[in-house]
């Protein structure tokens, strides 16, 4: 009876319900889209380091991100780190920010990221024309297919100006995008190097341990023999990377900002229906106290009011966020959406309602059931 | 040993003061009752006489400022909130003048709730609430909603509601004033019934002289205080009281 009180009580007055559920919507479909947001750019800052095969990373001292190198560590770092114990390969990997001549004019920045399969470091994923034996050919690079645009170009076979030689795309990938708007443009690491007029320079080394090696002893042996640079672990450089891009430069403040101000709006819209739900309905609950019924009875009224209005909002707002979810799968920061996340929503927006109940229950508990003889 | 049947609710010298400072009023002054199982009492006085008020502190939802009020055998002194909704939980029914009933739940569903509090709940508590709602001959009103129920069809559904857990007192405020004369006396007769048949205490309170012919015993109450107390002839049932004081208006 308890839930079949509180459905009646909350389909009683649609208009009531109605704003209550566009309230849990609205806020459901914001913190969606922010954290969806939030989590995208996250995928994009990371996805190089996340496909890197490697255990350890030499970057030039402070380092603060995967694009955010020079070519500035030499073959001498290679060979120290090679001589350490426990190292099983250094693989260099090129990342530096070039200008891209479009054929018919015009320029944009891009990141060329440099590096041989053969190595086993870092190679072009989600390749979907072109393999990685088409990119050794002369000239030849991998660029994402949501910046044919930008990049002024139609697909393979079309050719473009980087900085000392001509470039000719040969592979395209998929869903490669990049954080910073700048698109990542992948090609060998010798063509990489020739591009920059540099022989033998790069940005990172990609540390590989020998079976059963211990990470940290190898990492701080390493710190100790290399000067200048630092040697990070894959999820140390992936967490600088995170807080560079979503954090000092305020991104991801924004997206958390809006994910709060989503729940804070919802809370207050949710708590404001459910309290003016309570006050109409007051006598009722006076009646129920005057018929026996416990204080825990009535409390649980109106969280099974609560829990009703989240169960529908939710499904309601975790449509429309799969709508838009869809929707930006082309765009430059597509939102993603993970089971994690969407249960997270759902735990969200009970807590939500569960708060939004308190001051209710605070109205419900100072009933004096001897109104009853006075309605 | 006395033949008199114990008491299931006795009230000896409620003092009820409402408000405070200047405004402070002595609503209930020392009134003393007993409610004796299969008696159908009527509590009858004029507006403003206290007789809601004691009602309320019968029906353990005020408190009295002073005197004692004890239930089924338990002192209600130094009980919580909690512990007196418990106390009505488990002997108490009530029936308002205005009915009180939920307007988005159905008769049967008005019923269960009653049951529902009590912690009675699945096909049984659905077969009870039927059962009783039957017994106030409303079985073609189960899925009815009060909004579509006349006056006496919804204080019927009240009276179901206050029966269904099968409480040894039932308190009534006011069940007549919101009917006409035809539904008054069908939940009068139901009232008289509930006891008799039933073996439960019904207090009434009222001021409708057609409850008169119903009631057992009848105490009156004037300025908060208990000034009388009327018991019907052994022997004469409802009909042959209204015949009676059909007569006695006649001669008068």
């Amino acid at each position: 009876m308890i839930l079949t009180l509180a459905f009646r009580n909350l389909f009683h007055d649609r208009i009531r319900l109605a704003v209550t559920l566009v309230g849990i919507l609205f806020s459901i479909v914001l913190v969606a889209v922010q954290l969806g947001l939030y989590l995208g750019a996250s995928n994009m800052i990371t996805a190089n380091i996340d496909h890197a095969k490697a255990d350890l990373w030499i970057t030039v001292y402070g380092a603060k991100s995967f694009e955010d190198g020079g070519m500035l560590l030499t073959s001498r770092e290679r060979h120290q780190a090679l001589a350490t114990p426990g190292v099983k390969a250094v693989i260099p990997l090129i990342v530096r920010f070039a200008e891209w001549r479009k054929p018919e004019g015009g320029s944009t920045r891009v990141v060329i990221v440099g590096s041989d399969a053969e190595d086993g470091g870092l190679e072009p994923f989600n390749l979907v024309e072109g393999t990685w034996e088409d990119i050794k050919a002369p000239e030849a690079v991998a660029v994402d297919r949501t910046y044919f645009n930008e990049l002024g170009i139609k697909g393979i076979g079309d050719t473009a100006q980087i900085a000392n030689g001509r470039v000719r795309v040969r592979a395209i990938t998929d869903g490669v995008r990049s954080f910073t708007q700048s698109p990542y443009t992948y090609t060998t690491l010798n063509r990489a190097r020739s591009l920059f007029g540099d022989s033998d320079g790069t940005t990172f080394y990609l540390v590989q341990t020998v079976p059963g090696a211990d990470i940290k002893k190898v990492q701080h042996e390493l710190e100790g023999r290399l000067d200048g640079a630092e040697v990070l672990t894959q999820a140390e450089f992936r967490d600088r990377s995170l807080k560079q891009w979503l954090f000092r430069t305020g991104a991801g403040v924004a997206l958390i900002g809006g994910a709060l101000l989503g729940s804070l709006v919802g809370t207050v819209i949710v708590a404001q229906t459910l309290y003016s739900s309570t006050k109409d309905h007051l006598g009722e609950f006076a009646t129920l106290r005057a018929l026996g019924s416990s204080s825990g009875y009535i409390y649980k009224v109106i969280l099974a009011q609560a829990g009703i209005s989240a169960v529908v909002g939710y499904a309601l707002g975790i449509s429309i966020a799969l709508i838009i979810l869809v929707l930006s799968h082309n765009t430059a920061l597509p939102m993603v959406m993970t089971p994690g996340l969407a249960f997270w929503l759902f735990t969200l927006t009970v807590g939500m309602c569960a708060i939004s109940a308190l001051s209710a229950i605070v109205k419900v508990t100072k009933i004096d059931p001897a109104v009853v003889f006075n309605r | 040993m006395s033949d008199q049947p114990q008491p299931v609710l006795e009230a000896i010298d409620i003092v009820k003061e409402l408000g405070s400072g200047a405004g402070k009023v002595r609503a209930v002054k020392g009134a003393s009752i007993k409610l004796i199982p299969g008696e159908l009492t009527l509590l009858m006085g004029p507006s403003g006489s206290g007789k809601t008020t004691l009602l309320s502190i019968l029906g353990c939802i005020l408190s009295p400022t002073s005197g004692t009020l004890r239930v089924a055998g338990t002192s209600t002194d130094r009980l919580n909130s909690e512990e007196l909704a418990d106390l009505r939980r488990k002997h108490m029914g009530f029936i308002f003048q205005s009915y009180n009933l939920f307007p988005t739940l159905t008769a049967l569903e008005n019923v269960r709730i009653a049951l529902d509090v009590r912690g009675q709940k699945g096909f049984a508590a659905a077969n009870r609430s039927e059962e009783v709602l039957r017994d106030v001959g409303l079985a073609y009103r189960l899925k009815s909603y009060p909004g579509n129920l006349s006056g006496g069809e919804q204080q019927r559904v009240a009276v179901a509601r206050a029966i269904a857990s099968s409480p040894s007192i039932v308190l009534a405020d006011e069940p007549t004033a919101a009917l006409d004369g035809e539904n008054g006396h069908a939940v009068m007769a139901l009232l008289a019934r509930i006891a008799k048949e039933q073996h439960r205490s019904v207090l009434a309170v009222t001021h409708d002289p057609r409850t008169l012919s119903y009631a057992d015993r009848v105490v009156r109450i004037e300025d908060g205080r208990i000034v009388g107390e009327e018991r019907r002839p052994e022997g004469l049932d409802a009909p042959e009281i209204a015949d009676l004081t059909k007569r006695r208006k006649a001669h008068a």
